[in-house]
């Protein structure tokens, strides 16, 4: 014993994540001696499963590793096998597979900005309470969140593990109707997403800063999605094939779920603050305008202004998909023709908390040889880790109590998905 | 807190493996979601909030399929928490689409897999809540209908029976006008042995139903299974056609299982 005083941060069960985690952090004196976030959420084997399943099967069974973000899912693997296959999609299926993903933006994004995280700035245990005070509040997110999830149901069928999506398009596109229909829903959710980023301004933030490498995809012309090369603010600048000579994976005994790490340097951050600071210039200039007037510029370093940067990603979900629905002209065909045919391939696209990796290999009868995948909050973990560390040691003068809520609060900056990032202990399969 | 508010049902949701997407439903509920919270009190449900209040409950609706030994005792004290228990979905019911490994050899798995198996706690098998304790009611789908949630939900708050069908998607197309697909078409399709609750959405999205909601009542696999090669499909498509999220469900397992066999 050093004689100083010593307590512990222990939460056995963590709130508000998707997925079951545990927090620990010891600290003894002035210092934080132990930090471990502990996924014990068991690993369910995807990539060993996937393994024997005939390609077009896989986005459908990827979707069930996430039920908040299965659209991620499906497109990192659609994309993956397009690659692998050789497969090239209709630019009217493109823009639909962008209009898909804004749904999913919008419906997580708002989950997380007001049923998540924003109770914790507020001091409730939960949305319940938070609409007890600010019913309207409330009532608006609920609206923003099922036109998000009206989006989805539009094109997939329904809002969680929708059945549409496949290689070389969908199994059936929107008439022109169908998505107009929904115009005026989403001007309605354009204006919230606008109050949101003014709402969430508003808040008090922790004076909190690190020094972050942000990796995110880049795309020429515009805000990415499913495309674009993957870059950094430490001048990263590479194609998803080069993906696993640039990052590894760790395991680490505490978690259930791998850590990944730049190859020869730490912990990055992956998600909306890492999107928004590598691809400004690529908002609509409505999201433009909005973030500058609540005076958020790239770079963002205070993790817990995450809030608003998710405000400002939903008003460019809302501003696209507007944009996208008024153009829209269906494609010729739903899909293209995908015969079977061997290959490998793999896809990086922006889930809603951040870059989501997918790599198959294929034989000639179209069945999964291998499977890789590598999710965003298995890539956030050990930055997680990095700023409790840090964070922790702004709190050591605090109330237990207190500085407990403040750490998780802290860990749901990031809106991990522990369900992901579980799902991929067996990852490391290799042949 | 006031009395009225312990006078109200108290709800909690707990997760074993699983997606999320199940318990998602009920956050998803949007034009609901205050009503429920105003009709019970929810006392458990770490997803949405950081209160976790001690059991007993009046209602515990379980997600996710039993894969560790942590899991299995922690179903027992459940069960003895809950005065109704519900599974929610096709892992709680049936195993999951993890319930895939049930027909591998894992011990081998992990010894190939990993460098320290011995952190690795799993069990061999993925298997549904009602091999574990006595369930009171399963909801099916892979995720569930979160309308049917709302109405389990409301059923067992007044002391009834959900009202929630067990005949198959066919019905659902019938009653949607959906020309059939495997007829017109001939597109495989596992429509006739599944349960309705989806709203037969694949055959009105021109695919054929891939068994997200589980065998329906009193499913005739082999007559599907003879219909599926007519239409030219071999034995290992249909075995694994059968052997998606409710693989483990003993209709669709032996079904599978038929398949390979041959």
């Amino acid at each position: 014993m050093t004689g100083r005083a010593s307590k512990t941060i222990r939460v056995d069960t963590l709130a508000r994540v998707e997925g079951e985690g545990s927090l620990f952090i010891k600290i003894e004196g002035e210092h934080v001696a132990d930090v471990k976030l502990k996924i014990y959420e068991p690993p369910r084997m995807f990539e060993a499963f996937l393994r024997g399943r005939h390609f077009s099967e896989v986005s459908d069974i990827t979707a069930r590793i996430c039920g908040i973000c299965p659209i991620a899912y499906q497109m990192s693997a659609v994309h993956a096998l397009e690659s692998a296959m050789d497969i090239h999609i209709d630019p009217a299926v493109r823009l639909l597979r962008r209009l898909f993903y804004c749904g999913e933006w919008i419906e997580s994004h708002a989950l997380h900005i007001y049923m998540l995280h924003a109770p914790d700035f507020l001091g409730y245990e939960d949305v319940i309470g938070l609409a007890r005070d600010h019913r309207e509040v409330v009532e608006k997110a609920l609206r923003l969140k099922k036109i998000g999830n009206r989006i989805v149901q539009v094109m997939g069928g329904r809002e969680i593990h929708p059945i549409s999506a496949t290689v070389g398009g969908f199994y059936k596109v929107p008439a022109k109707q169908q998505l107009r229909e929904m115009l005026p829903d989403l001007e309605w959710a354009l204006q919230t997403s606008l109050e949101a980023v003014q709402w969430t301004s508003t808040l008090e933030f922790p004076k909190f800063e690190q020094d972050y490498e942000f990796v995110a995809l880049r795309h020429p012309g515009e805000y990415p999605f499913n495309e674009g090369r993957l870059v950094s603010n430490r001048g990263l600048d590479i194609d998803a094939a080069e993906y696993e000579d640039n990052f590894s994976e760790v395991h680490v005994k505490h978690s259930n779920a791998l850590h990944s790490v730049r190859r020869g340097g730490g912990s990055y951050l992956v998600g909306p603050l890492a999107r928004f600071n590598l691809n400004f210039d690529k908002l609509p200039s409505v999201a433009q305008e909005a973030a500058t007037k609540v005076g958020l510029q790239p770079p963002v370093k205070n993790p817990f202004r995450s809030i608003i940067v998710r405000a400002v990603e939903l008003v460019f979900a809302c501003a696209e998909a507007l944009r996208i629905i008024q153009a829209y002209e269906p494609p010729s065909a739903p899909r293209v023709e995908t015969p079977n045919r061997a290959g490998a391939g793999q896809a990086i696209t922006e889930a809603p908390r951040g870059i989501l990796y997918h790599r198959y290999a294929i034989d000639a009868n179209g069945l999964v040889l291998t499977a890789k995948i590598v999710p965003p909050t298995s890539q956030n973990q050990r930055r997680i880790e990095d700023d409790l560390r840090e964070y922790a040691s702004h709190l050591v003068a605090w109330p237990v109590n207190e500085a407990t809520w403040k750490c998780e609060q802290a860990i749901r900056n990031y809106d991990p998905c522990i369900s992901c990032a579980t799902h991929f202990l067996k990852v490391t399969i290799e042949k | 807190m006031s009395s009225k508010k312990n006078l109200k049902p108290r709800v909690a949701v707990f997760k074993f493996a699983s997606c999320d997407g199940c318990q998602l439903s009920l956050l998803d509920a949007e034009d609901e979601l205050l009503a429920v919270a105003g009709a019970v009190e929810i006392a458990y449900f770490p997803e949405a909030t950081r209160t976790m209040l001690k059991g007993p409950y009046d209602i515990g609706l379980v997600e996710g399929s039993v894969i560790t030994h942590n899991d299995a005792q922690r179903i027992q004290e459940i069960r003895r928490q809950c005065k109704t228990l519900v599974t929610i979905g096709a892992c709680a019911t049936a195993g999951g689409i993890q319930a895939l490994r049930n027909w591998k050899n894992v011990d081998e798995f992990i010894r190939i897999v990993y460098a320290s198996p011995q952190f690795i706690n799993t069990l061999k098998l993925s298997t549904p809540i009602a091999e574990h304790v006595p369930v009171d009611f399963e909801l099916r789908g892979c995720p569930i209908n979160k309308h049917q949630l709302i109405e389990l939900i409301a059923a067992t708050l007044a002391g009834r029976k959900p009202n929630i069908p067990t005949y198959s998607v066919c019905i659902e197309c019938k009653r949607k006008a959906n020309v059939c697909i495997a007829v017109a078409r001939r597109i495989a399709c596992l429509g006739p042995v599944t349960q309705a609750g989806c709203g037969a959405l694949c055959p009105s999205f021109d695919r054929g139903c891939f068994g997200c909601y589980g065998p329906m009542e009193t499913p005739n696999t082999a007559s599907l299974t003879n219909q599926l090669r007519v239409l030219g499909q071999s034995d290992d498509q249909i075995s694994r056609a059968f052997r998606g999220f409710n693989a483990w469900a003993w209709q669709f397992r032996e079904a599978s299982e038929e398949c390979h066999r041959r």
